[in-house]
């Protein structure tokens, strides 16, 4: 049996479960049932381009902008933490920062929601302490919220992993031709991590434009993001071109952004989980 | 100036309650070549990382020109280090690798670039410097490291096995390197090894360590003619290790046969360790020699020829250019000369 005979399953797994749904977005993207059948059109794409898609768009990535800002600013420390002498073998912070990954991503944003509701667990105890309930929920800062506790370990992970294989001899060699921890940390430490923020803020991101259900459960419906249009025309308003032709507006942007990515990390071979 | 540059007074080390160094005190001279030689484990590497400022010392103190040291950060120190596996930065050129302790002192642009230049040149890899190092040979990274540590111009170069993982050739050929960069720059050296020949072959002094504990401390020469104990002799060389006793001054008894001896000032029959070199014991005609033996074993070894010769239920090692063939019978020889004879180590 020759050896490529084993990978004809995936092949066959990968035509019926990646290439011919894709083929059908595009198809119901280019296309449009009128009275002569099936038509070729650029209707749903001369649609994205009004006004209030646009602001969907852009609402999309900015919010995801920021949630992998925070995500960053957050995980970078996090991860020098974890990687340092003193915690270096203590598997189990790691651990910590795994765990919430196990549990069903819907589940945890819906405990967001008991802790910031009006009556939640915040809000009790903030007005124990007779202080005003706020109004935590259904804004963009729940979103960013939800949106960073999600994507978090996503962050971590990929700088975590780097930082821990930096030869501890390298750090020493610095110091030993005169470098303090400021300098080793800016001259040899940030720029050996770099593939590992490269891969920290890819795995943030995407997934942050993406989203649907976070802005749907935090923000109330409100915040419609890139990803909830796309639900919406599937779902709700049956309209499968627009929705299509929405995805692979999102496929393209996406694409576009990871091979920006990837000539960054392709300057240095390291870590990273791409 | 004082003639000592660096002093290890009382070190000792302890790692999680193992003992790594006991009392360790040393003296290194300027511009000496010194290496601590022993097997792995012995301690000598933790010595080098005490010196360099990477560890610290659990009791006694490291002085530098006379001052006391033992709690400055390493980049403080007048000294660098050319690291076992190189540490050379992944992220940048060869340049920018031994530029970057210069940069760091914020030193003119033109003036870093002159003294790469040089120092380049010295470790003859002339026109490396924007490789980037990991398209570099083990060697020439080698060099890269040895340049970038000499280039700060430290008083003291410290050097962890920085020959470790070349092959034989290459090693041979950076031993001879290292001792004239060392004698023409006129800096200390010190070096850390377990290779006895690479040991013997570059130092000034040899500092031989086992378990934590200096063994003995000389020059090359007097390490090798005259070990102070048995692990030493071993540990030097290949070296016949049999149990003895002195019968009176000048007069030892081992192998079943009384053997004259230039030793003196041991107790009447006292228990003793007799080391002869393995090129020390002559192979004569059968009835001719001191002891009589059976050949065991002969092993050829380029140069000369390794037989295993049993006399008496002792196994000698012996080497000889001429070859006596397996199940000889031959005579065995000793000079006075040859025998040298070590107060028992105290067993462990």
């Amino acid at each position: 049996m020759k050896k490529s005979m084993i990978a004809y399953p995936y092949l066959v797994w990968m035509i019926i479960f990646i290439l011919v749904p894709l083929l059908l977005i595009v198809f119901y993207g280019f296309t449009k049932t009128t009275d002569q059948g099936i038509v070729f059109t650029l209707d749903h794409f001369k649609r994205f381009f009004e006004p209030i898609y646009i602001m969907v768009l852009l609402r999309s990535l900015y919010l995801a902008l920021i949630c992998t800002v925070i995500c960053l600013l957050l995980g970078y420390p996090l991860s020098l933490i974890l990687a340092s002498k003193e915690y270096r073998h203590k598997r189990v912070l790691v651990l910590l920062v795994v765990i919430p990954m196990w549990m069903n991503f819907l589940l945890r944003t819906y405990a967001w929601l008991t802790l910031l509701e009006k009556n939640g667990v915040i809000n009790t105890f903030i007005s124990f302490f007779g202080l005003p309930k706020m109004e935590l929920l259904y804004n963009q800062g729940a979103v960013v919220l939800g949106m960073v506790y999600n994507f978090l370990p996503f962050m971590v992970l990929p700088i975590y992993s780097v930082l821990i294989k930096i030869d501890k001899s390298i750090i020493e060699a610095a110091e030993d031709l005169g470098a303090d921890s400021k300098t080793i940390f800016g001259k040899i430490i940030l720029p050996l991590s770099l593939p590992g923020i490269v891969s920290g803020i890819t795995m943030v991101y995407m997934p942050a434009v993406t989203t649907f259900v976070i802005s749907r459960l935090l923000g109330g419906g409100q915040f419609t993001l890139i990803g909830n249009l796309i639900e919406q025309q599937f779902v709700y308003t049956g309209e499968w071109g627009f929705g299509s032709a929405l995805s692979i507006v999102m496929m393209i942007l996406i694409l576009f952004s990871m091979a920006i990515m990837s000539r960054y990390e392709k300057e240095r071979e390291g870590g990273g989980l791409f | 100036m004082s003639y000592e540059i660096i002093n290890l007074i009382d070190i000792s080390k302890t790692f999680d309650d193992t003992p790594v160094l006991e009392n360790i005190n040393l003296n290194i001279r300027r511009n000496e070549f010194l290496t601590l030689l022993g097997p792995s484990g012995c301690g000598k590497t933790t010595t080098l990382r005490i010196i360099g400022g990477f560890e610290e010392p659990t009791r006694g103190k490291v002085l530098f020109e006379g001052e006391d040291i033992t709690h400055l950060p390493p980049y403080k120190r007048k000294l660098n280090t050319v690291f076992q596996k190189y540490a050379l930065f992944p992220h940048m050129d060869v340049f920018d690798n031994i530029a970057f302790g210069l940069k760091i002192r914020k030193m003119d642009k033109e003036l870093v670039e002159e003294k790469v230049k040089n120092m380049l040149n010295l470790v003859n890899m002339r026109g490396f410097e924007n490789r980037s190092v990991e398209s570099l040979s083990g060697g020439q990274q080698q060099r890269v490291a040895i340049a970038r540590a000499l280039v700060n111009e430290p008083d003291v170069l410290l050097l962890d096995e920085p020959l470790g993982a070349l092959d034989l050739k290459l090693r041979k050929g950076m031993q001879i390197e290292l001792k004239n960069i060392q004698q023409k720059l006129g800096i200390t050296f010190v070096y850390v090894t377990h290779d006895q020949e690479e040991a013997l072959t570059m130092s000034d002094t040899i500092v031989v360590m086992n378990d934590g504990i200096i063994q003995q401390i000389g020059s090359p020469i007097d390490i090798y003619n005259e070990p102070k104990n048995a692990f030493v002799a071993d540990f030097i060389g290949e070296s016949n290790i049999v149990d003895g006793a002195m019968i009176e001054d000048y007069l030892v008894d081992f192998a079943g046969h009384r053997f004259k001896c230039l030793d003196r000032g041991f107790a009447p029959n006292e228990e003793v360790d007799v080391v002869v070199r393995p090129e020390d014991i002559k192979l004569v005609s059968r009835g001719q020699g001191m002891l009589e033996g059976r050949v065991v074993s002969v092993i050829f070894k380029g140069v000369h020829y390794e037989m295993m010769v049993e006399s008496n239920g002792v196994r000698w090692i012996v080497h000889s250019t001429l070859m006596e063939p397996e199940d000889t019978v031959v005579g065995i020889n000793i000079l006075p000369d040859d025998i040298h004879i070590m107060k028992k180590m105290r067993v462990k």
